[in-house]
């Protein structure tokens, strides 16, 4: 059987209709028991074992998902990977994140299909404009790349927005992370799955946790409808859902659940080839390789775990859509749905150990987990490997909501929470 | 659209109103310890299912009220004044 994807097998695979090809991973049974158990079978949970197998030798592990792999968050957002974020410990994080996805492809030997593009944040008013100064400022300290654009450089990048002079939210200028843009997300879940399920990793689907077997107050395995697993350490990654998994281990979380509501229109040919957001509207857009404008929106504004969104912020973010993009009008919609994410009041994630021993979470992404998805297995991993915290998650551990050492970076993370 | 029954104006479109987050909070004394603080700040329930949460007629008649919801359908399950205790609603 053919397991390396390239050039060359797809080619002697052509001789014979492609006949021999192994399947990406393997769907497991649950084993009674692992070294580790992570929850959560998108990218955040699978890059977490697939790294707990690469980078520390730990192959004894479990991912276990409720639905199907990546059939959450990860195949619900709309694939922006960026790094924009306001403080270093932010910035630190995001970046080695970006930098982690783009050395993805050739990494998982599977085409993530990352394309930098950029991302162009649009400023609308005079105080736009300084705060965007200071923003991308910020950025270069940080050691990130960042440029402010004039209206000139805006209309070369994106000469479909609106220009006008009268517009109701007109473009005074703007700035870009060039090293941004969108990937596969798909693609980001397959490929950590299949790199993990290479190593030894067990990926369960179907398998929700219904609840946790702790031992002198320590979780040692957890129940589920297909039996009770054991395992040493217990980790949870199941975006949007964080607060129901505390709930049945016992502890608190500062967590609401939003839905953060996408769609996608028709496919069409090339009109946009950057990623641009209005954060006074409340959306962003880019156009996918397959053609579709994937319009991304705001969060409704009350608790929901409806994977849905409500018609009245679709039909918020479509008239800002209109405004902003004119010639969009005749687009017609192919799907709008919504995920459901975990939002924190400083914008800014966790990842570390919970007040129950034995059981370690990362969660708090709020809108923006998927570029993350990298750095998020990485230190997860290394927490469960070695027993510290990476230092790139050392500042985001949940006691900052104690000792009032927030990260808040409720201005950079691109909507609005 | 969800639509809510605000108790002086009746039922209108859900973007007339703002939810205020989870009801029934107790501000702590000013002396607690930072752990009953952070509790009081940041810890919500965030249940899936029926949440109680305070909801404010913005574009209306500007009256805050509480609303029990499940979060999962959307289904408003009761609306009841500020002072008055969460209601049990059998399913």
């Amino acid at each position: 059987m053919r397991t390396h994807y390239s050039a060359w097998n797809l080619f002697k695979s052509s001789l014979a209709r492609q006949p021999d090809w192994a399947p990406a991973w393997r769907d497991a049974d649950p084993k009674p028991r692992y070294d580790v158990i992570v929850i959560g079978g998108g990218g955040h949970g699978l890059a977490t074992a697939y790294y707990l197998a690469k980078n520390h030798g730990i192959t004894n592990v479990a991912v276990l998902e409720a639905g199907w792999l990546g059939g959450g968050n990860t195949g619900r957002n709309t694939t922006i990977v960026r790094s924009n974020y306001l403080y270093p410990e932010s910035a630190r994080l995001y970046d080695f994140s970006v930098k982690l996805y783009e050395g993805l492809s050739r990494e998982l030997n599977f085409n993530i299909m990352f394309s930098q593009r950029g991302i162009v944040t649009l400023a609308h008013t005079r105080h736009d404009l300084d705060s965007h100064s200071r923003w991308a400022n910020a950025m270069r300290f940080n050691g990130i790349d960042a440029d402010t654009l004039g209206v000139d450089e805006l209309k070369q990048l994106a000469p479909r927005l609106n220009f006008a002079a009268d517009a109701r939210f007109p473009i005074l200028g703007g700035f870009i992370q060039r090293r941004a843009g969108p990937a596969r997300h798909d693609a980001v879940a397959w490929g950590y799955a299949r790199g993990a399920s290479a190593l030894g990793v067990d990926i369960v689907q179907n398998c929700p946790v219904t609840g946790f077997i702790t031992q002198r107050d320590a979780v040692v395995g957890v129940r589920t409808p297909r039996g009770e697993i054991r395992a040493d350490k217990v980790a949870m990654a199941v975006a949007g859902h964080s607060t129901v998994l505390a709930d049945l281990a016992g502890f608190r979380l500062p967590v609401t659940s939003y839905a953060l509501q996408a769609m996608v229109s028709e496919p069409i040919k090339p009109v946009l080839d950057t990623v641009v957001l209005s954060p006074a509207v409340g959306a962003y857009w880019s156009q996918s390789d397959k053609g579709e404008v994937v319009i991304g929106g705001a969060l409704d504004h009350f608790p929901s775990y409806a994977q849905r969104g409500s018609y009245a912020l679709t039909q918020q973010v479509l008239a800002a859509t209109l405004e902003m993009w004119p010639s969009f009008s005749r687009l017609r919609l192919l799907r709008q749905w919504a995920g459901i994410v975990d939002v924190v009041q400083d914008s800014s994630p966790i990842i570390g150990a919970t007040p129950v021993p034995g059981l370690f979470i990362n969660c708090g992404w709020g809108t923006g987990g998927f570029k993350a998805i990298p750095v998020g297995g990485w230190t997860l991993a290394h927490l469960l490997a070695t027993g510290r915290n990476h230092e790139l998650a050392e500042p985001f551990q949940l006691e900052r909501f104690t000792t009032g050492r927030l990260i808040d970076e409720a201005a950079a993370a691109g909507i609005a929470h | 659209m969800m639509r809510i029954h605000c108790p002086h104006c009746g039922e209108r479109p859900e973007n007339e109103f703002h939810c205020g987050g989870q009801s029934h909070i107790q501000r702590p004394p000013i002396d607690c310890t930072d752990a009953v603080w952070a509790e009081y700040l940041f810890n919500r329930d965030n249940p899936r299912g029926d949440h109680a949460e305070r909801w404010h007629h913005s574009h209306g008649c500007g009256r805050w009220f509480n609303v029990l919801r499940d979060t999962l359908t959307h289904e408003v399950r009761a609306v009841y004044a500020m002072t008055e205790p969460r209601p049990v609603v059998a399913r």
